[in-house]
């Protein structure tokens, strides 16, 4: 009896193993471009909206005839947030799907680690919104369409001086993210150059529930701002712990905070405070308010800023396949390379020797549901 | 000084979550001599269930002490189904296996109650419902005491108390304690232990799911993966206070949340984790039975 | 003459032979999925040894595997002798420096652990597993959190692939001469009655801890082989999660059959690919509940997985058996 029901059990697998043989279908007349992110985990809203503004842009693109009459095809893989897997499901992409580029991703540990494999085999890729400046260091197939962490961090600490008047920082990073670690330096350099002072730097794990300890150890430091450079699922838990112990200092912190579930996480504990980010709704750029109005009309929310860069990524690649001499991927490579005052929905956009963008940042706060705009700070 | 004490309290609330969850591992072992990996899972679902409560029956629009006790009541209801069908299910059938092969089945219902969670409502973490409004009560130059540690606190005490005075002083604890000591003289003396195990079960997952709740009021962060680490720890809690022992659960969680609070709070937040099994490795290098367990000899 | 016999040719031309094969049948991904199947060989066999032979239920494998890969990992960033075209033949080198580690961590894990029994030891070894993970976590100079980048590999897929099947069919045919052994009688004696065993004048404990020993040994050479396959190491990869996949493995080939293990090895391997498709299907991912509900069935209709204790030669007599009847 045992033996007949595995035996049925094993038959019903192999039918399925059967079943799932059929490869997908080659077909001449399309480019394929893989994209990876994080669709679900942890920071799941940041691949979630990277790959609907790609799909808005690539859907208009091919609606519009494709490139050079071919239609493009994406092929979406999801890391779930781990960076093991980001390196697998990019190794996938390139050996199996063989893809020409690759778009992605937002969290900068996951985007180095795809970068190394993008640049061990040679294929273009275009990260929208990774700001650590290793993702793009010393590899000429690796490009980005935002800016780095050495300039967010200093625009930050710019900040904290200029607009907060913040004399004391405490800092309370994440391990686990290049970001946060990158961040970090950057702002503490520009910081103590500005001639404040920082009273500590307590570290975290993303995933960490309990920030109760090293809450507690900052409460006695009496800071003025808190700096948290990392991500908006801890960041929103941090806040919570930190108001329920009673820490008045001002938070402050980067582009890792930019999702609509801060709001949701962070509650009441998160408003009021500010961070960094690449773009704001209100800009008054019409190329900018379009993209807005066309997104809200497809997926009936706003676009983050995580949304806009994924949707300039797209085009720039897709304006580097137009203007490249042919498919390979040396020449897409150059021709991403000379991307030069393209008009981004977050900006111009050039791409410069180092293969990262030099834009303004944006400095938004935290009001109800909602980022409101409070300066943009240049170079 | 503030800052201990501070840590104290934080370490408190901790440790009497790990307790309750480690009850339910002990408890569970004493009778069956299982490491019921699934139990993480349970508290899991606990936590889930209450969550989509609240979607039907928005608790959260009313928070308050109607809420909570409510929600407490369908996280115990749930817990303790999920509990009933693994024991039914799973464990059941081999119950005269190598125990071996019922650890690995175990660990086999752990990982398929982890992953359909992660199918079923996602991998992104969600928000659990505000049951209970959280209020600043007292202060202590800058030791804040809110509701909310008192809450913890008062719940998982008196939850522990509600299962010793039951363990001990009823019939049904007294044929629970006659399983624990030998299934078979049990048996012979009329006792139903199919029945008695069930109600371990009942019991243990009910004390998860309280379990959930208190920790869905404090860390709101809720995901199908949260039960794993900390049921791992609850599980070395267990063991450290001397697993088959309902005294030494709640010792080795309140100990094991001491620890951690002052590891992450002196020393850096990375190495809370390793000193769970730092613990554990120490614990059973030295006395192997746990603090309140008792040697047993092997006859040959 | 003498040469043609002797296993490392044999196992050379094994290697050469399939890498072969499996560069003209299949596309490179599919390859490199091969490659994988030859790290999981060399860990579920190395398991099997201390699981199965030995009768010791260790969680904690995962630990000395991630030993081995960093090791590797950061010996093949200050040493490389080989270069050019003999490139591929620093990987042994590797791998043998991080089985040594890791047989060395086996030895420290396994005194104070061997002593205890059953349930007992599958946590310390789950334990000391984690341990071993959270202290790479803090490592900044191995990467710490963030991990190790950018970590040399084989030229190109096919020497990869020579170099991967030449370590696996190396394990396998070290750990099975040892289990063929007077080493191996004593393992199964540990396993079937330690007390007789004991009384019979086997001494249990050394036995026990040479298996460990053994069994970390090839979980680092299977970690090296990982390290530089996937060119990126992160402690998370080596999880509790890594350690119950490679108890799975043996549990589903037969506790105490190495045959059993390589099996299970390639079936556990290549289900989570087969069934990549379906994810796309239903845009959920379903593979891993599938994988432990099988494991939950496996266990309660089938507890002595495929071979059970059987190895290749039985099934090679059965088989001749039923022809016959």
């Amino acid at each position: 009896m045992k033996n007949q029901i595995l035996g049925v059990l094993i038959a019903s697998g192999l039918t399925l193993l059967g079943c799932t043989k059929n490869s997908t279908s080659e077909n001449a007349n399309e480019i394929k471009i893989g994209e990876f992110g994080a669709m679900t985990g942890p920071e799941a809203t940041f691949g979630q909206s990277t790959d609907k503004a790609i799909r808005l842009a690539l859907d208009a693109v091919n609606a519009a005839g494709g490139v050079n009459g071919k239609k493009i095809r994406l092929i979406t893989e999801d890391d779930q947030g781990k960076t093991d897997e980001a390196a697998a499901v990019v190794k996938k992409l390139i050996t199996q799907d063989q893809v020409v580029a690759i778009l992605g991703e937002v969290a900068s540990s996951r985007s180095r680690a795809a970068a190394s494999i993008a640049q061990q085999f040679k294929i273009p890729m275009i990260t929208p919104s990774s700001t650590n400046p290793e993702v793009t260091r010393g590899k000429d197939y690796v490009f980005r369409v935002c800016f780095i962490d050495p300039f967010q961090g200093s625009v930050l600490a710019q900040f904290a001086v200029k607009n907060l008047k913040a004399k004391k920082v405490a800092v309370l990073k994440d391990l686990k993210s290049d970001y946060s670690l990158g961040l970090t330096e950057f702002f503490m350099k520009k910081y103590k150059e500005l001639g404040g002072k920082i009273t500590s730097v307590q570290n975290y794990q993303a995933g960490d529930t309990d920030f109760k300890a090293q809450l507690t150890d900052i409460r006695g430091e009496k800071p003025d701002v808190l700096f948290i450079p990392g991500y908006y699922t801890d960041v929103g838990l941090i806040a919570r712990q930190a108001k329920q112990l009673g820490l008045k200092a001002v938070m402050l912190g980067g582009d890792g905070w930019d999702s609509p579930k801060l709001f949701e996480i962070g509650g009441a504990a998160i408003q009021g405070a500010y961070f960094s980010t690449h773009y704001t709704t209100s800009s008054p750029d019409e190329d900018t308010q379009k993209f807005i109005k066309a997104y809200k009309e497809k997926y009936n929310e706003i676009p983050d800023s995580l949304a806009a860069l994924g949707y300039d990524a797209a085009l720039i690649l897709v304006d580097a396949l137009k203007n490249a001499k042919d498919l390979s991927a040396a020449e897409i490579r150059d021709a991403i390379a000379k991307t030069k005052d393209f008009k981004g929905v977050t900006g111009k956009i050039t791409i410069d020797a180092d293969h990262n963008a030099d834009k303004n940042a944006v400095v938004v706060q935290v009001e109800g549901n909602e980022l409101k705009f409070v300066t943009s700070i240049g170079r | 000084m503030e800052e201990f004490l501070q840590h104290v309290l934080n370490g408190l609330n901790l440790g009497a979550i790990y307790a309750l969850i480690a009850l339910g591992y002990t408890m569970v072992y004493g009778v069956l001599q299982l490491i019921n990996f699934a139990h993480a899972e349970v508290y899991m679902l606990g936590a889930f269930s209450v969550y989509y409560a609240n979607r039907l029956f928005h608790f959260s629009d009313h928070p308050g002490w109607q809420s909570f006790i409510a929600s407490l009541a369908v996280a115990m209801v749930v817990c303790s189904l999920v509990g009933l069908l693994i024991e039914r299910l799973a464990y059941r059938p081999l119950r005269n296996a190598p125990r071996l092969n019922v650890l690995i089945t175990a660990i086999g219902v752990s990982l398929f109650l982890q992953f359909s969670g992660q199918a079923l409502f996602g991998a992104d973490p969600k928000l659990f419902p505000e049951v209970l409004r959280d209020a600043q009560l007292m202060r202590f130059g800058e030791i804040q005491l809110s509701s909310f540690d008192f809450t913890i606190l008062g719940v998982s005490l008196a939850a522990m108390a509600a299962l010793h005075f039951f363990i001990q002083h009823t019939k049904v604890g007294m044929a629970i304690r006659a399983v624990r000591f030998n299934q078979k003289s049990a048996a012979l003396m009329g006792i139903n232990v199919n029945g008695m195990i069930s109600v371990v079960f009942i019991l243990g997952s009910s004390l998860a799911g309280v379990g959930a709740v208190l920790v869905g009021l404090k860390y709101p962060k809720i995901d199908p993966l949260m039960g794993m680490l900390i049921g791992l720890k609850a599980f070395v809690a267990a063991v450290v206070g001397g697993i088959g022992s309902l005294p030494g659960a709640v010792v080795g969680g309140l100990l094991m949340g001491l620890c951690e609070e002052m590891v992450a709070g002196y020393l850096s937040s990375t190495y809370r984790d390793a000193l769970a099994f730092g613990l554990l490795i120490v614990i059973l290098v030295f006395k192997p039975s746990g603090i309140f367990g008792k040697s047993q000899v092997e006859k040959v | 003459m003498a040469l043609l016999k002797s296993a490392f040719f044999q196992l050379l031309l094994f290697s050469l032979l399939l890498a072969a094969v499996s560069k003209g049948l299949l596309n490179p991904y599919q390859q490199l999925i091969l490659t994988y199947v030859a790290i999981n060989v060399i860990l579920a066999t190395s398991l099997n040894l201390v699981n199965g032979c030995c009768g010791q239920f260790s969680l904690g494998h995962a630990g000395f595997m991630a030993i081995g890969a960093y090791v590797s990992g950061m010996l093949s960033f200050y040493l490389h002798p080989f270069s050019g075209a003999l490139q591929f033949l620093n990987f042994p080198l590797y791998a043998v420096a991080a089985g040594a580690a890791a047989g060395v961590a086996g030895l420290l894990v396994g005194i104070p652990s061997l002593r205890l029994r059953g349930d007992y030891l599958a946590i310390v070894t789950l334990g000391f597993g984690e341990i071993i993970r959270v202290i790479l976590l803090n490592m900044e100079s191995v990467g710490g959190a963030r991990g190790l980048y950018g970590i040399v590999g084989p030229q190109n897929l096919f020497v990869g692939s020579v170099v991967a099947f030449f370590m696996a069919g190396a394990t396998w045919t070290i750990l099975w001469r040892l289990t063929q052994s007077s080493y191996g009688r004593a393992f199964l004696s540990v396993r079937e009655d330690e007390v007789a065993s004991e009384c019979m004048g086997v001494n249990t404990t050394r036995t026990k801890v040479f298996a460990f020993v053994v069994s970390s040994f090839f979980a680092g050479v299977g970690g090296s082989l990982f390290a530089h396959t996937t060119n990126y190491l992160n402690p998370s990869s080596f999880q509790f999660m890594k350690s119950v996949d490679v108890v799975i493995m043996v549990v589903l080939g037969g506790m105490g059959s190495m045959t059993g293990a390589v099996m299970a090895a390639l079936i556990v391997t290549i289900l989570p690919e087969a069934l990549r498709p379906l994810q796309e299907y239903t845009g959920l991912d379903l593979r891993m509940v599938i994988y432990s509900l099988c494991l939950i069935l496996l266990m309660i209709l089938r507890p002595q997985g495929l071979l059970g204790t059987r190895e290749w030669k039985d099934l090679w007599i059965w088989w001749k058996q039923r022809r016959r009847a």
